[in-house]
């Protein structure tokens, strides 16, 4: 099971915390975060809008990457707009 | 007396001069401290502003400033090192953040601190929505501050 999480804007747009979603999916292992982004993006609509590459970042288990990040079972990935602190 | 790593996120204010002096306090063979302390402004792209709420993501924010103040102490000698970051709801004025930093001599104090500011803005998973005249309104991060933290 992945846990995805959402923040900032994001949470707000997509209405979504927080979804769980099975590794093996359709018979796929979603192993890389490019996997994910785009099984996301197929909800369609806003979920195809904001979690488009370069406006939604992503971290695997709290460490910021990118697309090319493998991913594994169990494993926490956010999506987040580019970060506005300080 | 011994050099210290603090970080904190938190949503209760901090006093600048208790801040200050357990920097102070830390070691006496540092000659610079340098603080930083970011405010909330009222005006933001000609709305006036009356708040702001800042969201974070707590598993990885404390993580990432650490690396932060990691990767500052690869590039100078810093001493004791203070990060303190507030969430939730805060008004114009108030104190959003505070980042101290000593050092044996002041160039690597100031560069130490502007540093970890210019990293924090475009690492650390902290989010501002403000309340303005015209409604709740996330801010969009600055293009700038993204090739001001590439110049390192």
């Amino acid at each position: 099971m992945l846990k995805i999480l959402f923040f900032g804007q994001l949470k707000e747009v997509l209405k979504t915390e927080f979804l769980d979603i099975e590794f093996v999916y359709s018979g796929e292992q979603i192993n890389s975060v490019a996997k994910l982004r785009s099984i996301l993006q197929a909800k369609g609509d806003v979920w195809d809008e904001y979690l488009a590459y370069g406006k939604a970042l992503v971290a695997v288990n709290q460490e910021m990457t990118n697309d090319d990040a493998v991913i594994g079972d169990a494993d926490e990935i956010a999506f987040f707009p580019p970060v506005t602190g300080g | 007396m011994a050099h210290f790593t603090h970080i904190s996120v938190q949503t209760q204010d901090f006093d600048f001069a208790h801040e200050y002096q357990k920097l102070r306090d830390s070691n006496s063979s540092d000659g610079a401290l340098v603080t930083f302390v970011g405010l909330v402004r009222d005006l933001n792209l000609q709305q006036a502003v009356s708040g702001l709420f800042l969201e974070h993501y707590p598993a990885m924010t404390e993580k990432v400033l650490n690396n932060i103040v990691e990767k500052a102490r690869t590039k100078w000698q810093l001493g004791s090192v203070s990060i303190i970051h507030r969430v939730g709801q805060l008004q114009v004025s108030e104190q959003i953040v505070f980042v101290g930093v000593t050092s044996q001599h002041r160039q690597s104090a100031y560069h130490g601190n502007e540093f970890i500011m210019d990293y924090l803005k475009t690492q650390a998973p902290f989010w501002k929505k403000e309340t303005t005249n015209q409604g709740d309104k996330w801010i969009a991060a600055k293009a700038s501050d993204m090739e001001k933290s590439k110049g390192w």
